[in-house]
C-alpha cells in the first residue's frame, strides 16, 4: 500500500513515516495553539516517566526550542520503573536536557511498593496522589509556569467515562487539555499537549522517531479498573472507529458549560499539614501519609 | 513464522499466511492495542504476511 499523499510505502493508517509523523506533530501544535498551553515565554517542566508518552512530549518541546526542564518521579515499582528511568535518563542525556529525579521513598520514607501492602487503597490511587502531589511541588520549586504531562486520547477518554460510570460529574470540569477551574500561585497549570493524539499513534510516533522506548505496561495497571475502561473503549472502537477521539471532542466542546454549571464545586485550598492546594481541609497525600502511620 | 509478543513475553512459531489483522484476530490482540514490526518495520493491518517472517507485537498500553 502506498500513502495517501505521496508514493511512499504505508506505515501507520494511510500514511508514509513522514506524513505520519508530520499528521501527528500538526495535532500537538494544534492543541497547543487552540488552547493556548504555552508560550516561549513559560518555563516548563515536563513530568516525565520514561515511556514513549512523556518522551515523546518532551522530544517535540525541545525540538521547538521550549525551555524544558524534566522530572521523573520514581515510585519506587520493582522491575518496571528502574528500567524506564535509564531510558529517561539516556533520552535527557542525548538530548542535553535537564532533568530531576523525586523519590517516594527519598520524600515519603516509602516506596510504593511498600505502601501498597499497607494502605487497603488500590496501587493506582495511592500512585496518583503522591505523584501528583511531587509533580507540584518540584514544579514550583523550579519555577515552573507550565507542568506538561504525556496524557494521550486514550488516557483522557478512559478519565472521562470512569467519572461518568463512578457518577463523579464535579470531577468532570478539572479534565480538559488544561488541567484545573481555579488559579493559585501554590499549583501549577498541567497541560496536556497530546490531548487528541491516540496511544496507539504516540507509542508508533516514538518508534519512528526512534525515542529508544520500551513498550511495557505498569504492573500495577494490569486488572485495574481503569485498563478494564480501557479495554472495553477499544472494544468499541473496533466496532465504531472514532468512537474514543469523538467522546473527547464533544467532551470539550462541553468543557466550558460543565466548569460554568458545576462553578460551585469546592474551591482551591490549602492543605492544613503540608499547605500544598487541595480541595479538602487535608490533601490526598497527607491522608495516605496519615493511615500510613 | 516467528511472532514474538513483548507484553506476554513470548515467542511463538506459527504457519501463516496473511494480513497482519488476520493474526492479530487468530491472536486475539485487539489491534488498537498493539504495533506489529517486520524486520523493525512498522506495519499496518493490512500488511501482508508470509511464512518466514519475523514478526514483533508491541503492546502501546503503559498504565504509568
Amino acid at each position: 500500500m502506498r500513502c495517501s499523499l505521496c508514493t511512499q510505502p504505508v506505515v501507520f493508517s494511510s500514511l508514509c513515516k513522514k506524513h505520519f509523523i508530520r499528521s501527528v506533530e500538526k495535532k500537538v501544535k494544534d492543541t497547543l495553539k487552540k488552547y493556548k498551553l504555552i508560550t516561549k515565554k513559560d518555563k516548563v517542566v515536563v513530568g516525565v516517566s520514561g515511556g514513549k508518552d512523556s518522551l515523546s512530549i518532551l522530544y517535540l518541546l525541545q525540538k521547538w526550542k521550549y525551555k524544558v526542564i524534566a522530572v521523573c518521579i520514581d515510585e519506587g515499582i520493582a522491575g518496571y520503573r528502574p528500567s524506564t528511568i535509564e531510558d529517561m535518563k539516556k533520552f535527557c542525556e542525548k538530548y542535553t536536557i535537564p532533568y530531576t529525579i523525586v523519590s517516594y521513598k527519598e520524600a515519603f520514607g516509602k516506596t510504593l511498593d511498600e505502601m501498597k501492602v499497607l494502605l487497603k487503597e488500590k496501587p493506582c490511587t495511592i500512585c496518583g496522589a503522591f505523584r501528583r502531589y511531587l509533580l507540584n511541588k518540584k514544579a514550583r520549586e523550579l519555577g515552573a509556569t507550565k507542568l506538561v504531562t504525556g496524557h494521550n486520547l486514550d488516557d483522557e477518554a478512559q478519565a472521562v467515562l470512569m467519572n461518568l460510570l463512578k457518577h463523579q460529574i464535579d470531577l468532570l470540569p478539572r479534565l480538559g487539555p488544561i488541567t484545573g477551574m481555579v488559579k493559585d500561585a501554590a499549583f501549577v497549570p498541567r497541560i496536556k499537549p497530546l490531548y487528541f493524539v491516540t496511544e496507539k499513534e504516540i507509542a508508533a510516533y516514538a518508534f519512528l522517531q526512534g525515542l529508544g522506548v520500551r513498550y511495557v505496561e505498569c504492573p500495577n495497571a494490569v486488572g485495574a479498573y481503569r485498563a478494564k475502561v480501557g479495554d472495553t473503549l477499544n472494544d468499541i472502537e473496533r466496532l465504531y472507529p472514532g468512537g474514543k477521539a469523538r467522546l473527547l471532542k464533544h467532551f470539550v466542546s462541553r468543557l466550558p458549560m460543565l466548569k460554568k454549571k458545576l462553578h460551585n464545586v469546592p474551591l482551591l485550598r490549602h492543605c492544613q499539614t503540608c499547605d500544598e492546594p487541595c480541595v479538602g481541609d487535608y490533601c490526598k497525600a497527607c491522608q495516605l501519609l496519615k493511615m500510613l502511620g | 513464522m516467528d511472532v514474538f509478543i513483548e507484553r506476554a513475553n513470548k515467542k511463538l512459531t506459527l504457519t501463516y499466511q496473511g494480513k497482519v489483522k488476520g493474526l492479530l484476530e487468530h491472536l486475539k490482540l485487539n489491534p488498537d492495542t498493539v504495533l506489529v514490526t517486520r524486520n523493525n518495520e512498522l506495519i499496518t493491518e493490512e500488511e501482508k504476511l508470509k511464512n518466514g517472517d519475523s514478526i514483533r507485537i508491541l503492546s502501546v498500553i503503559s498504565g504509568g
